[in-house]
Parts: C-alpha cells; structure tokens; sequence
C-alpha cells in the first residue's frame, strides 16, 4: 500500500473539487458585491450630479449662501448653508439628548442590571431602534407638534426642538446597543481585578470599564452623528421644513436629506434644479462616509491597543 | 469583621448615587416611546378592522382601507428579499468560511459598514440614477426593490456572519478530515447549524424592509394609483409611504385615519421584530455547544 499510487490517485478533481471551486467564486462574487454596490452608489449619483457641479455650480455661493430657491425663474439661487444649518441645528439638538442619556443607559443595562431586568431592557431598546422613522415623523407631527405649541406658547410647533427631540428618541436605542456592544467588550478579569482591589461597581466602572471601552464608545457616537445626519422622513415631517438659518430652537428649519425627498419628485431629469439635489446627495454621501470611516477606525484602535 | 470606614460608607453612597441616576436615565429613554406607542394604539385603534385592512381607500384618500398599500409593501419586500437573501448570504459566507484576514477583508467591511451609513435618500438618488434611469426599468416595484434590497443588505450579510461564526471550529475540522471538501463542509455542517441564526437575520430584515420609505419614495411606490400591481414593472402603493402621504399630502384626512394606517405599520414591524428576538432567545436557550 502507497507504494504503487500514481500521480491520478492524488488528483481531487473530480465533481466535488470542481464544485468547491464554483461555490468559492459564487460566493467571492458575494463578498465583493457591497463594496461594488457602494462605488456603484458613488458613481451614479456622481453621474447625475456631474453636471451640475462643472456647469452650474459656484463652490462659494453653493456652501455660503443661505438662499436655496431652485424653483425662481430669472434667477435661480442654489445655496445650501441655511440647510447645513438645518441639518447641524437639528442632530446637534438630538445628540445634546441621545448622548448621554444613551451612555447612560447602555452603563445601567450593561453594568448595573441584571438577569430577567437586563434581558427585558435589551429586548426593549432593540424594539425601540426598530420603529421607522416615517412614523417617527408622523409622532412629531401630530404628538409632539400640538404638545409644543401648548407647553411653550409659540405659534409653530414643527421645529429645531421638535424635530430636535424625535430625532434623539431615535437615534438613543441605536446608540445604546452599539455602546453597550462597547462595554461588553471590556474583558469582565479587568473589572474582577479591580473588584478584587476592593473597589465599588462605580468605581470599577468609572476608572477601569469606562477607560477601556473609550474608543468604541466614541465609535457609538460617531455611528450616532451618522444616523442623525442622514435620517430622512423623521426630519422632513417634523421641523416645518423651511429654508431658514435658526436663531432659537422654535424656529423652523429644513434639512439637507428632506430637501432632496421633498424636491425631487417635482424636477426635470437633468434640469440644474435635478443635478443640485444629487449635487447635494454628493454631499451628503461623501459626509456619512467619512464618518463611518472615522469610527471604523476608532473601533479598530482600540482591538489593536 | 471589618468594620466599614467612612470612606467605604462614602463609595457606596456615589455607587447608589451612580445607580440610580443611570437607571432613571434609562427610564428615560423608554418611557416617553412607550407612551408614544400606548397614545398610537389608543388613536389608531379606534380605525382598525378586518374592513380597514382590505378594502381600497376611497374619496381621495380621506376614506375606505389600505388595502393597495399593504398588498404594495408585501410585493416590494419580498422582491428585494430575493435578491438581498442570496447576495447577502453568499458574502457572509464568503467573509466567514473563506476570507483571510487581511486588509482586502477589511475593506469589504468597511463597505457593508458604509453601505448601511448611507442616508436613506441617497440610496434613493442611487435608485433613481441607477435602476429607474440607467438601467430603464422605470419606476416600478422592481427598481425600488432592488434599491431596499442594496440598502438592507448589510442587516442580512451580518446576521448571517454572526451565526456561521457561532458554529465551532471542531465542527469544521473534523468534517475536512474526513476529506470532505470546502463547500461539502459549509452545505452539510456549518449551513445546517447556523440555519436559525440566518432565518433571524432574514426576518429582521423584513421588518427594516417594510418601514423604508425614502428610498421607494422616487423609485417605485406612489401616492395613489387605483390599479392592484400585476408584475414587478408596475407601480405600486406602499404603507410607509401612505402613512407620509395620508398625514401630510392629502386635505381633510379624518383625525385618525393616518394612526391607524401608523398603528399597522408599527405593528407590522415590531411583530417581526418579537419573532426575530424570540427565536434568538430559543436558540440561545437550545445551543448545545
């Protein structure tokens, strides 16, 4: 025995090997598909866009000027920055809520509760960060809305603290599972070590969990920023959706992702109106982009450290 | 036998302290949602019926079901399951079984990251550029299919991940030495064990798939149409984007025709939500290993 075997006992290929093969190339083609699908998602709205940005567009008036009324005639005005402000007024609210409330109960169900508590807690905020955000929308418009106008006495309750507020209810459940993934992560011998020093769960948590989950924690808000950024239907529903730069959080606002929902559907294919709205997808694209790509790599500092 | 000093008296008040402000915090966060939710059931309830469900609305809108919408969403959701189960599926297994790490890997996961970071309404610009003007479908349920479905690829591809990650290496290793090849071993071993997990994973992405509505906004689904869809080229209405159009394109909508239309719409989605959840609990409870 293994002294007579030929090279073609050796040889695998037969239908199985060949088999193998295929299903490896399937599912390569598989594996590759996001990132063909994420340069296919640049390459397209940059195609529609294009046009716009070389013929029309003036870099300085396009990020400068407050005016965005694409629909003027004679002349029509494509400033984005009362919509930047839109945009910024709004996350920068709803993170001013989610942020710490979010920290706060990713410490509590990951470090403080326990057993059935915990479990139910979990299941909860999964629920929570499930409800889409076009009902979020309508809860601004038709909950928060009146309940607005009544508490604060203002004339408009579709606002920078309405939509402010939706927003920050919305982006919390997501926020607190990412930063509670953080501190989970946190090998439990460092917080045995310190409670073998004597130390209180707060001060386990404060000096040893706190320190050592930093840089995914930063990462759940940095992934949070991202969500507000980009979130669509919630904001175009609940911030009065007009073209202002804020001076109080009672006044309306509108977003740069609810400019493009709500415009769209009314343009020409191809008119500089179309092209500016992809031009503004660009934009945002490139935005979300650059922050996910910060937070992966935030994340990642700390695996390696 | 040890006596508590001031300072141990002391660090326990600031944990206690600690405790609770962190737990009201939570409450926080849950309670104003779960009021939210009480005051949908109590509006929408009201509207509800078998009626509601399946019948067309009427009088522009301002009357009859959702019956269009519901009908729409189920075709939108399970074309764009079609094709994100398969595609997803295949790049969890490629990512799982048989990528190296290494910096290739990693920006494959950096796209599925990205790719899931994308607001909602430059998938749907992509939508636009790419399936309903490029590639000429129209607008039409497979062009915003295709858009839900590249949107909500990444939820598939890192459920199914998790739960082929979640089979043991042994059961592997002792597979390929029985000379099994690869791809026997992922079909007869790793698939069979990790199935629940990925069906967990799908479900959940139903749920995702059914309360989008930016990105079928422009891409397929439309405010009104009379007309059932027949094919994957037609039109269609779909519930999220009802429930923007029902509360605020369409005048003298009654007070709680657009919470009933929210109250289906939420219920649709948490359901699936629950049945995802606790179909992990089982398995988790089940796992033998």
């Amino acid at each position: 025995m293994g002294t007579n075997n030929t090279a073609s006992d050796f040889d695998r290929r037969n239908a199985d090997w060949y088999m193998d093969k295929l299903v490896q190339m399937l599912v390569f083609i598989g594996g590759i598909s996001a990132i063909v699908f994420i340069v296919g998602i640049f390459i397209f709205i940059t195609k529609e866009g294009i046009g716009f940005i070389v013929n029309t567009m003036d870099v300085k008036e396009f990020f400068l000027s407050p005016y965005w009324e694409p629909s003027d005639e004679d002349a029509p005005e494509y400033g984005i920055l009362a919509l930047i402000a839109g945009t910024a007024s709004v996350t920068g609210l709803a993170l001013l809520v989610s942020i710490p409330f979010s920290l706060g109960a990713a410490i509590y169900i990951g470090e403080f509760a326990t057993g059935k508590v915990r479990e139910s807690l979990k299941v909860l905020v999964e629920l929570l960060a499930a409800i889409p955000s076009v009902v979020w929308g309508f809860i601004g418009l038709t909950i928060m809305n009146p309940l607005i106008i009544e508490l604060f006495d203002v004339p408009v309750g579709l606002n920078v603290l309405n939509a402010g507020i939706i927003l920050g209810l919305m982006t919390a459940p997501i926020m607190t599972s990412i930063a509670e993934d953080a501190l989970k992560a946190v090998p439990d011998r460092y917080r045995e070590a310190a409670e073998a020093m004597g130390a209180t769960r707060w001060q386990v948590i404060y000096k040893v969990v706190l320190p050592a989950a930093k840089n995914g924690l930063l990462g759940a808000v940095l992934l949070g920023i991202g969500r507000g950024f980009g979130e669509t239907m919630a904001v175009l529903m609940a911030t009065g959706h007009a073209v202002n730069i804020p001076h109080s959080i009672f006044d309306s606002v509108r977003a740069l992702t609810a400019t493009i929902a709500a415009e769209l559907g009314e343009t020409a294919v191809g008119s500089d109106h179309y092209q500016a709205l992809f031009t503004i997808g660009i934009f945002l694209f490139l935005i979300t982009f650059v922050i996910n790509l910060s937070a992966d790599l935030i994340v990642r500092g700390i695996r390696r450290g | 036998m040890f006596a508590e000093t001031a300072l141990n008296a002391s660090n326990r008040r600031v944990q206690r302290l600690f405790r609770i402000l962190f737990m009201l915090m939570t409450g926080l966060l849950v309670l104003p949602v779960l009021l939210i939710l009480t005051m949908l059931v109590y509006k929408g309830g009201s509207v509800l019926s078998i009626d509601f469900l399946f019948t067309a609305p009427t009088h522009g809108m301002t009357a009859g079901g959702i019956f269009p919408a519901l009908l729409g969403t189920v075709w939108l959701v399970g074309v764009a399951l079609l094709v994100s189960v398969p595609i997803g599926v295949a790049a969890a297994i490629y990512l799982s079984e048989y990528a190296a790490d290494n910096w290739f890997t990693r920006v494959i996961n950096l796209a599925i990251i990205n790719l899931a970071g994308v607001p909602s309404i430059v998938h749907a610009l992509f939508g636009v550029g790419a399936f309903v003007i490029f590639f000429g479908f129209g607008t039409s349920i497979l062009a915003a299919s295709l858009t839900l479905a590249i949107m909500t690829l990444p939820v598939v591809i890192v459920a199914t991940r998790e739960s082929l990650q979640a089979v043991p290496m042994a059961f592997r290793e002792a597979c390929w030495n029985m000379g099994a090849t690869r791809w026997q071993t992922i079909r007869r071993v790793v698939l069979p064990n990790a199935i629940s997990g990925i069906l967990t994973g799908i479900i959940l992405e139903v749920s995702r798939t059914t309360g989008e509505t930016a990105p079928i906004m422009f891409t397929g689904a439309v405010f009104f149409t009379p007309l059932l869809p027949q094919s994957i080229f037609d039109q269609t209405m779909a519930l999220s984007l009802h429930l923007f159009v029902v509360a605020t394109q369409v005048p003298g909508v009654p007070d709680n025709l657009p919470y009933g239309v929210a109250l289906v719409l939420i219920a649709m989605v948490l359901l699936m939500n629950s049945i995802s959840i606790a179909f992990r609990v089982y398995l988790r409870a089940r796992k033998k290993w």
